[in-house]
């Protein structure tokens, strides 16, 4: 974990380094990677990316809850209690069958079934919405491929809800703001007619921060880094774990990864690992 | 030229207060929305756009017909349209003004709109499609504007009037295209990511639009002393025909793709549109209303008795027009969003502040056919004195 940490703060000082060089405001540098529809993942410069351990979460149930609390009280994200039709959420929870939807799983392991997973913007290194977008109100940072959102630039058109293909991003239909239990000062609130999102806390990152879901883990549930460092926790958790992601298959490059085998069984002789997987076989 | 759209009879005022009485209605309501956001519609996080983003739709195809009578006269010759020519680029005038209207009710934050033009973005289709409205608008304005001015004299259009009026062919093909792009690029939403979808909007539009254009001919024919000529409407009623089998041959091809092949995300949009899911079926009926107003359409079209007969070709025109409206002006986007890309099926249906504000644009561009009609109808001296 300290480990970890000291790499993490390395990482976000090279972020803060790189968010200075390019203006946040001004999305033009973006445009290359984001006309181009290549389905290569950037190899150069700082990816930023997400790791969230299923398996942890699922032995972790009051975690979720967390997380959400921590990003949306930080962002001043409103919460219309039982109003789905007005509803703004950065980070929430699904059903893991309904977060991978497209995957229909069927015969899974039970501490899979039916769990909440996190879901967030995948800050896709091919990200469809900045493609749509008519004014640049949201694109892909060049120095770390965050996908960031111009709430004062944004003209509320939707395209960019129309784009994804991962409901990521919600939709102000009516005043925010008086529906913001205790707003946090140094935070902006939005207005009624933009669009908002995970921006993976650039906020935090550029004051050496983790992002605010991941600051809340108890044992690296989320874990955060650069995709592109081969030495990073990220990188090393992907090529010793199984881990999947959203809608692969559309070319967007989501950078959020779920891991979903357990390590014991990796541990185990392969007939148990199958022994384990046919128990938890009866979900229709 | 202008004035003459102000001076009229009582049965041409008592119309315009009546169109003004809704605008009115949709004004006030639009102030609403304005206020308080549009949260006021039907729409939600799951379904963000509906009935608005579908009436452009659907009007850009009427916008984009105009080529139907424009064509066969300045690149066939075809002289029966000459009286025509002129209501069908008023008619394209006024949709597309009605196409920008229902874009910035749509919109979020609409103080803002400039800032499409501020920061000019070429990778977005949504800034294709405002250059190619925006140019369709321009080219009719003033080709309508020129060929009328000069009859007015009595004399022949002026030389240089010939390649814009010839630019505005490919520009009317474009219009809708760049509107399919709108929607057939996304990998987001399997029910529009299909290459025919172009090809289906231009031939719903080019069934759509002439019959809207036989009926208002045949309208102003019974209002007026003008006569577009049996011959113009029995074409244009040979172009609906043909056109309107073309689109029901598109849907059918589609079908077969999402069917055939068995792929659940495709299939699903369908299911919703024709059956419903999960109980949500507000578009079902709405659907096979559309199948059977285009079975009837199709019935009296290809049967040549009752196309030549006006009578029941007034019918097989609003059965085309109503079919096409159901089909895109409300199916067709709704349906993209059912079931979202996580796999809900979220209830969509107008709320009454929304459909009014959404008849209020209907009613301006009612109000500008009638008023452009009404100036070409005066220019040719072809209004009743009464």
């Amino acid at each position: 974990m300290d480990g970890n940490r000291r790499d993490f703060l390395k990482l976000a000082g090279l972020t803060a380094v790189g968010a200075a060089g390019v203006s946040s405001i001004k999305p033009t540098d973006a445009q290359a990677s984001t006309t181009d529809s290549h389905a290569e993942p950037s190899a150069e410069g700082v990816r930023l990316g997400m790791v969230i351990d299923l398996r942890k979460f699922s032995k972790n149930d009051p975690l979720i809850e967390r997380c959400v609390e921590a990003c949306h009280s930080e962002h001043n994200v409103p919460d219309f209690k039982d109003d789905p039709k007005n509803e703004v959420k950065w980070i929430w929870p699904e059903y893991f069958e309904t977060a991978f939807h497209s995957q229909e799983f069927h015969f899974i392991r039970e501490d899979l079934k039916g769990k909440p997973t996190l879901l967030l913007c995948n800050h896709c290194d091919n990200p469809p919405c900045t493609r749509v977008c008519p004014t640049q109100a949201t694109w892909k940072r060049d120095a770390d491929g965050i996908v960031m959102m111009d709430w004062h630039r944004c003209i509320g058109c939707r395209y960019c809800i129309v784009a994804c293909p991962y409901g990521s991003r919600s939709f102000n239909w009516k005043d925010p703001r008086p529906a913001i239990d205790e707003i946090t000062a140094d935070y902006p609130t939005r207005m009624r007619g933009v669009v908002e999102k995970c921006t993976f806390c650039e906020e935090r990152l550029a004051r050496g921060l983790e992002p605010a879901c991941v600051e809340v883990c108890d044992n690296d549930e989320i874990v955060f880094g650069d995709l592109n460092d081969p030495g990073s926790k990220v990188r090393q958790l992907l090529a010793e774990r199984m881990a999947i992601r959203r809608k692969a298959g559309l070319g967007t490059q989501p950078e959020v990864y779920y891991i979903i085998d357990d390590p014991r069984t990796l541990q185990e002789t392969a007939p148990a690992a199958v022994v384990e997987v046919t128990e938890g076989g009866d979900h229709a | 030229m202008l004035e003459k759209a102000l001076a009229g009879n009582r049965t041409y005022w008592t119309w315009i207060t009546f169109l003004l009485v809704i605008i009115g209605a949709g004004a006030a309501c639009w102030y609403w929305q304005f206020r308080t956001g549009l949260t006021i519609t039907g729409l939600s996080r799951d379904v963000v756009w509906g009935l608005y983003i579908a009436q452009f739709t659907f009007l850009v195809g009427v916008a984009a017909s105009a080529v139907m009578v424009v064509l066969p006269y300045y690149l066939h010759d075809f002289k029966a349209f000459g009286k025509m020519t002129i209501l069908g680029e008023f008619l394209a005038i006024a949709a597309v003004i009605m196409c920008m209207l229902f874009i910035f009710v749509d919109m979020g934050s609409p103080i803002r709109i400039f800032n499409v033009f501020l920061h000019p973005t070429f990778h977005s289709m949504m800034f294709w499609d405002t250059v190619a409205l925006g140019g369709y608008l321009v080219l009719n304005i003033l080709i309508s504007r020129v060929s009328l001015s000069s009859e007015r004299r009595g004399e022949p259009p002026p030389k240089w009037i010939r390649p814009i009026i010839i630019l505005s062919i490919p520009w009317a093909v474009s219009i809708h295209t760049v509107t399919a792009f709108l929607y057939a690029g996304l990998a987001a939403r399997p029910f529009w990511m299909t290459a025919i979808l172009a090809p289906r909007f231009l031939a719903s539009a080019f069934a759509a639009g002439p019959a809207l254009l036989i009926l208002l001919a045949l309208f102003v024919r019974k209002m007026t002393k003008f006569d577009p000529g049996k011959e113009a409407i029995q074409k244009l009623a040979v172009i609906v025909t043909y056109a309107m089998i073309l689109n029901v041959f598109f849907v059918a091809m589609e079908l077969f793709t999402a069917l055939y092949s068995n792929i659940p995300e495709h299939i699903h949009h369908f299911q919703f549109l024709f059956m419903g899911l999960e109980g949500s079926n507000t578009l079902a009926p709405w659907m096979w209303l559309s199948v059977v107003l285009a079975a009837v359409a199709l019935v009296i079209l290809i049967n040549p008795s009752t196309r030549r007969s006006e009578t029941t070709l007034v019918v097989g025109c609003i059965a085309v027009f109503g079919s096409l409206w159901i089909d895109k002006g409300l199916g067709m986007v709704i349906a993209g969003f059912v079931p979202s890309p996580l796999g809900k099926v979220t209830h969509y249906a107008p709320t009454v502040p929304e459909i009014t504000i959404a008849l209020a644009i209907w009613a301006i561009g009612i109000l500008i056919v009638t008023g452009l009609y009404k100036i070409a109808l005066e220019v040719r001296g072809q209004m009743k004195t009464q």
